[in-house]
């Protein structure tokens, strides 16, 4: 019996918070409810084929993709010149280790709240700034900018996890090989691209399924504070449509669909990232 | 390797001090805003320079909060924050050190199923079952409360996984000899396992806080009663009522406050968070 005690709580809250709202969320979106909430019929895929057939679904899964993109891209290019200027330096590391990781600790929605104030139309330094020289800055009303503001707010985040990663990977690389490259007449430029680029690729291959499921589940807080998914929608990513289309407009069949399908990608990463990737990193 | 190529050592503090200066002024232009009358942070442009009045601020928001009457004094919101944090870092830790346990030691039936079972809350992030998941918590009349802000969140797979990695580590010998002298099951765990993975403990403990202290979307659903509010929500609220009363000096204030206990785990135990961070991701 006392294995049995013991594994309890995890599987009690396992099955209680996760299975079963799982298992309700993939049976609701077989449902489609009418318009007061008194009849509810079963419709098998027809909550999933409505979602397909909406332009503002298709448009907000490839909005989530460049958002994604754009965010891994940019935190992981970032972080890793910064790592491998770390790497150069020898006095002074952990102090700019030190100054780079905190951002870490910062909770999304006030990363937000941070980004907001300095970008905000009428007040925000930056804005003032941007309006100065001539550029026409507000994120409320410009798509592009919205989407510009959440992109950076989303990076600044992430960049410290990524240089911890990079840091490590560049530091577990045997100085053997790049000294028998800098003999060899290889300059710094040359050994980071031929030697220590390729030997990191398994961390980097982690590091961007990471960075893609933060940016697809984890940003919610920063675009809850800075835009809420708008303008014109114009911000509104997979995640934020969910709670915006189950919690705001009540939509509960189309909402269970939306989850359901964001319940596959994560399976999806998931398994690619055990199956491709475990495997090759070295730690 | 020492290299003299002073031009490239020139460069590359030059880019570090670029990227902490890039990273370091949001929270430069928040502790300026939060050192500032409320006037002057309507008036454009905004000062870069702190000004005088930090301490008057702090004590508003700690003490009176932010939007006129009937608003929670920050001091709750921060109380709030930590009990969710310690609840869900603390019970994390428990339940998977006693299912890892379970696992590593015991040989049960329905082993694996509860391997995969637990495997499983992996794939399911509280973003993707918002919805079923607020109406078991509702009917389990769990809103409003501490135990609904936390329990549906302390299942995890990682927490489990990392310590099974540790046990199994653990070398049979030490099992042998506790067995040899007499020590039943619980007494392996308290007292030899426990005291071996404090380290992990400790590390995991300051990636868990820093979860339980920045969550927003669940304590956002789940609590209507303001006496429940934690502070990583009420910038939200500030920030919407900020449409009206623009009082960016306070919110700022209560950003930073915010902001600071995370960032002095993080900085103080640096070490541990570090390996932590890395530990878990395996």
């Amino acid at each position: 019996m006392l294995p049995f005690m013991l594994v309890a709580p995890q599987i009690a809250v396992t099955l209680v918070f996760f299975m079963w709202p799982a298992a309700q969320a993939l049976y609701q979106s077989f449902l489609i409810q009418d318009a007061f909430g008194f009849k509810t019929e079963f419709v098998w895929f027809e909550n999933f084929q409505i979602l397909w057939a909406d332009p503002y679904y298709t448009a907000s899964f490839k909005r989530t993709a460049l958002f994604s993109i754009a965010v891994a891209g940019l935190a992981m290019s970032s972080a890793l010149v910064l790592a491998a200027m770390v790497d150069r330096i020898i006095k002074g590391v952990m102090a700019y280790q030190t100054m780079l990781i905190w951002p870490y600790a910062v909770a999304p929605v006030i990363a937000g709240a941070l980004w907001v104030f300095m970008f905000d139309p009428t007040l925000g330094i930056f804005a003032y700034a941007l309006n100065t020289i001539g550029y026409d800055w507000n994120y409320k009303l410009n798509g592009d900018q919205a989407m510009a503001l959440v992109v950076i707010s989303a990076t600044w985040k992430q960049i410290a996890y990524n240089f911890l990663f990079f840091v490590a990977a560049i530091h577990s690389i045997p100085k053997s090989l790049i000294e028998a490259a800098a003999i060899d007449g290889a300059g710094p430029m040359r050994r980071f691209w031929t030697i220590i680029f390729p030997l990191i690729t398994p961390t980097t291959f982690f590091l961007l399924v990471v960075n893609i499921v933060y940016a697809f589940f984890d940003t919610f807080g920063i675009i809850h504070a800075i835009t809420q998914g708008g303008p014109a929608k114009a911000t509104e990513i997979l995640v934020y449509k969910v709670y915006n289309d189950g919690f705001i407009g009540l939509d509960l069949g189309g909402s269970a669909a939306q989850s359901v399908i964001l319940m596959a990608i994560v399976i999806v990463i998931t398994v690619i990232q055990f199956r491709y990737i475990e495997r090759k990193v070295e730690y | 390797m020492i290299e003299n190529r002073p031009f490239i050592t020139v460069l590359a503090h030059f880019t570090l001090i670029l990227g902490v200066f890039i990273v370091a002024f949001p929270i430069w232009i928040t502790f300026v805003a939060a050192t500032h009358e409320a006037v002057r942070m309507t008036q454009v442009p905004l000062p870069l320079l702190p000004g005088d009045q930090f301490f008057v601020n702090l004590k508003t928001v700690l003490f009176e909060g932010v939007g006129g009457s009937g608003a929670v004094p920050v001091w709750l919101m921060m109380f709030n924050s930590l009990i969710m944090a310690m609840l869900i870092a603390l019970g994390k830790i428990t339940i998977s050190l006693l299912s890892a346990f379970a696992i590593v030691y015991f040989r049960f039936p329905f082993r694996m199923g509860f391997f995969w079972m637990i495997f499983i809350t992996l794939m399911l992030p509280v973003e993707v079952r918002i919805m079923p998941t607020f109406e078991v918590v509702s009917n389990l009349g769990m809103l409003n409360s501490y135990w609904g802000m936390t329990v549906p969140l302390i299942a995890s797979a990682t927490a489990t996984f990392m310590f099974r990695q540790v046990f199994l580590t653990i070398p049979d010998e030490m099992l042998e000899a506790a067995r040899v002298d007499g020590a039943g099951p619980m007494r392996f765990f308290w007292d030899i396992l426990i005291p071996l993975s404090r380290t992990n403990i400790a590390a995991l403990f300051v990636i868990l806080f820093i979860y339980g202290w920045n969550q927003y979307l669940w304590p956002l659903l789940i609590t209507t009663d303001s006496g429940y509010f934690t502070v990583v929500m009420g910038i939200k609220q500030m920030l919407e009522s900020a449409e009206q009363s623009p009082v960016w000096n306070l919110i700022m204030m209560t950003a930073l406050l915010a902001m600071l206990p995370p960032i002095i785990v993080v900085l103080s135990m640096q070490k541990m968070f570090v390996r932590g961070l890395t530990e878990t991701e395996k």
